[in-house]
């Protein structure tokens, strides 16, 4: 699994800071593809005819890194400029000519010890780039029309004494400046309310535009008039204010969502083709189509659904279905894109594409299991519904007993918009972003990305939480049971036999026996039985019960995984593996089980496997066998009795459970679909990070709650104010930027709380 | 009070100017690697060539 050091900079204990540091030379493959490499697969044509590729650079911790990268790339002939974002860990690279190039740089950078991974630039998305710095501009728009109009204002304000013509010198002047930077610079919320009461519904955007509009255009006919008050001023900095509050919840999505893109392009591998002609070609996974020939090597990915083509094949599915064991296929039996070939190299044929394959079943379940997702409301959106009608209403009721009174049109008016500027939820529009982002960039910090915005929201409602195990609960990886009840020597001959294999019990026994101390030679292995060999007394096996030939009820026979070996005197051993627990694993149920959330145990694998895990975490509730549809069904059970479900999973079959879930997490590792369902994804190791971004959820909660109350006790001492008719420009002005700062300042609390 | 326009019309000129920079800064992306400006100042400068 790849991980990737994005977040934190980790440089390795006694080296130096950086991998340069280190003079790692790393040796690269030769490269046995005829034609163009892989890398130059990525470069794209720029403006000025120069080739341009974009590569995720690992291993970046200081300023000598940006030194070493840009110079590493610089050195190669023929590149025209090489500019390394140290934000972003993205290196772009332009050169003139041949697409080779690309692959010199990619090789002259793993030479100096920073794995550089080629992405499609334009598979990541830069919407969020454009829409940031639309509304950056905005911002800026904002804030050049609020500072210079305030300038104005203030004279206004202080000089009482003004004559007639200055005074309306200063009113137009403003007008100047307020209604082109409004009519700019508004454009964001205008679009969104319009959007909103095109579909019927009340949304915070409403009552702002309303009130935006309102006050600059009683402000325009009271300039015309040559009289009364403007509230210029006020109309704009409460723009300010609001694009303010956008801008800091775009950037942290924002920064959120390219983290986890690098992460989903560092494992877009390119496919390798085989023509008819017997020759190799690297193409992009998009580009293949059915009836082509892909080879896949030891070790790597399977990139598209496919009939193996190779007699044999051993695959682990884990991402797939949850299985933990490796699973052998023959010639002519489907393989999913996704599985980890474990075996030899295997050649498959592509299937149709729009076929009933799994990944577009899973996708068809996810879709209908999204459905109820859509459904939510935002918190800020559903109290939006109820005060955009009371704030109209008191406008409308304000209006009617001011002429019931016997006032004029234009005073009844100008007191019913003067209600509807002062309660332009400028507070409520900060209330929620403010606590995102605070929220967004601590749970940044401890290794969780968020996706969706209502993300944090939603998961502080939950009351159960349900697991996958493999790879979420269990680290996916195999682990010897008691290495230290078996012979050493026999644990050191299984561990030369096996220092081959791919197989995940093999790496496990490696793992457990350390340095290989025992030669074996001519080693075979047979996919779905074991490995045989010679050792210096004759022929060693080691593999399944038949393999070995071992009785069917010797040794013991719980549930777990085994291999045997059979040494040359004929000697029996067994090795029981199970799938590790991951270190946190039991503290994180138990600190789920003290803030009283049941937790579930949902598992497409064996049930002697899940029973196992259960039992050991003191989980009572659990299945196994669950298809993806089992789990979905299961989570939609769970919701019609009105719980409110976080799904933890990792799995391409875990995709429409993480999509039909109140709220859902992956860890890092997970399947692509599974990372680009989950509302979270968290990047460490750890199973704790749950509990983290669960308290922090409900942190946020409560903080949010307290700016609603803030926002709102502000609108009962302002609301009388300006039924009543005594709202001046001046206590406008004081009133939107006092409670905006408040609820700001409340919601920065969330950094402390632990 | 004509010099009130005189000055008004320089806080203005003045204004326009910081944002036209502004906006021309977010326009050459200034801003997209803040985290690597702040770390190239530690870098020298490539000799000049002669």
């Amino acid at each position: 699994m790849d991980r990737l050091s994005l977040i934190e900079d980790n440089p390795s204990p006694g080296a130096g800071c950086c991998p340069a540091a280190q003079t790692v030379v790393v040796d690269m493959p030769e490269c046995p593809v005829d034609g163009a490499g892989e890398a130059g697969l990525f470069a794209r044509d720029a403006e000025d005819g120069d080739r341009v590729l974009s590569l995720l650079i690992d291993g970046i911790t200081c300023a000598a890194c940006i030194a070493h990268v840009e110079k590493a790339a610089k050195s190669i002939p023929g590149v025209r400029f090489a500019r390394l974002n140290f934000s972003t860990r993205r290196l772009r690279v332009g050169w003139q000519g041949n697409d080779a190039i690309a692959d010199d740089i990619v090789t002259a950078l793993g030479k100096r010890g920073y794995k550089a991974t080629p992405y499609a630039a334009e598979n990541v998305s830069e919407s969020d780039d454009l829409a940031l710095k639309t509304l950056v501009r905005a911002l800026g728009v904002a804030g050049f029309a609020a500072m210079n109009v305030m300038l104005l204002s203030v004279s206004l304000w202080a000089g009482s004494d003004m004559a007639a013509g200055t005074q309306s010198l200063f009113h137009w002047l403003s007008a100047l400046i307020v209604l082109p930077a409004i009519a700019y610079a508004g454009q964001p919320f205008f679009r969104a309310a319009w959007s909103a009461l095109r579909s019927g519904r009340l949304n915070m955007d409403v009552p702002i535009s309303l009130a935006v509009i309102l006050a600059a255009a009683m402000s325009l006919y009271q300039t015309i008039e040559g009289g009364g008050e403007i509230y210029f001023d006020a109309s704009i900095m409460l723009l300010f204010f609001l694009l303010l509050g956008r801008v800091l919840d775009l950037r942290v999505r924002a920064r959120a969502r390219s983290a986890a893109q690098s992460l989903l392009a560092l494992r877009s591998r390119a496919a390798t083709v085989i023509h008819d002609d017997g020759t190799r070609a690297f193409i992009r996974p998009e580009g293949l189509l059915p009836g082509m020939r892909v080879a896949v090597a030891s070790g790597e990915r399977i990139s598209a659904d496919g009939t193996l083509a190779t007699a044999t094949a051993m695959l682990d599915t884990s991402l797939l279905t949850g299985e933990s064991l490796p699973e052998s296929r023959q010639r002519g039996e489907a393989v999913f894109a996704g599985s980890l070939n474990i075996g030899q190299a295997l050649e498959l044929t592509v299937t149709a594409t729009d076929d009933a394959t799994l990944l577009s079943e899973i996708v068809q379940l996810m879709e209908t299991a999204e459905q109820g997702r859509a459904r939510y409301v935002r918190l800020a959106d559903r109290v939006a519904g109820y005060y955009a009608p009371v704030v109209h209403a008191l406008g409308a009721i304000t209006v009617l007993v001011w002429l019931a009174f016997g006032a004029g049109w234009e005073a009844a008016l100008l007191s019913g918009i003067a209600v509807l500027i002062i309660t332009c939820p400028c507070a409520l529009g900060l209330a929620v972003p403010a606590v995102q982002v605070v929220a967004g960039s601590r749970l940044l910090r401890a290794g969780i990305l968020i996706k969706s915005g209502d993300a944090l929201e939603r998961l502080a409602e939950i009351d159960t939480v349900v697991f996958d195990k493999t790879g979420t609960l269990t680290t996916g990886v195999m682990r010897l049971v008691d290495p230290d009840h078996i012979s050493r020597s026999a644990l050191a001959l299984a561990a030369g036999l096996a220092r081959e294999s791919r197989h995940p019990l093999s790496r496990a026994l490696l793992s457990a026996a350390g340095p290989i101390t025992q030669t074996v030679t001519n080693i075979q292995e047979v996919p779905g039985f074991g490995l045989r060999g010679d050792a210096a007394d004759g022929e060693v096996r080691l593999g399944s019960r038949a393999w070995v030939n071992a009785e069917e009820d010797s040794g013991a026979t719980d549930s777990k995984a085994e291999i045997w070996l059979r040494d040359a005197a004929g000697i029996l051993t067994r090795f029981a593996f199970d799938d590790a627990l991951r270190d946190d694993a039991r503290t994180t149920i138990a600190a789920l089980r003290k803030r009283d959330i049941p937790v579930v145990l949902l598992s497409g694998d064996r049930p002697e496997a899940v029973t196992s895990v259960a039992t050991t975490l003191g989980i009572d509730t659990w299945q196994a066998k669950c298809r993806p549809q089992d789990k979905v069904a299961y989570l939609n059970d769970l919701t019609a009795q009105g719980h409110k479900v976080l799904m933890m999973g990792d799995g391409l079959n875990d995709a429409p459970a993480l999509a039909a879930a109140h709220v859902s997490m992956s860890p890092a590792g997970a399947a692509d679909i599974a990372q680009v369902t989950a509302d979270f994804i968290s990047l460490g190791d750890r199973l704790g990070a749950t509990i983290d971004c669960l308290d922090v959820a409900r942190a946020s909660r409560r903080l949010v709650l307290q700016n609603f109350a803030l926002a709102l006790g502000y609108n009962v001492v302002a609301i009388p104010l300006a039924m009543a008719g005594l709202v001046t420009p001046l206590i406008a002005a004081i009133a939107m930027s006092g409670s905006s700062i408040i609820v700001t300042l409340n919601a920065l609390r969330l950094k402390w709380i632990s | 009070m004509d010099i009130l326009i005189i000055l008004i019309g320089a806080a203005l000129f003045l204004g326009v100017l910081g944002l036209a920079a502004f906006m021309w800064s977010l326009k050459s992306n200034q801003y997209d690697d803040l985290d690597g400006a702040a770390r190239r100042i530690l870098l020298d400068d490539e000799p000049p060539e002669n």
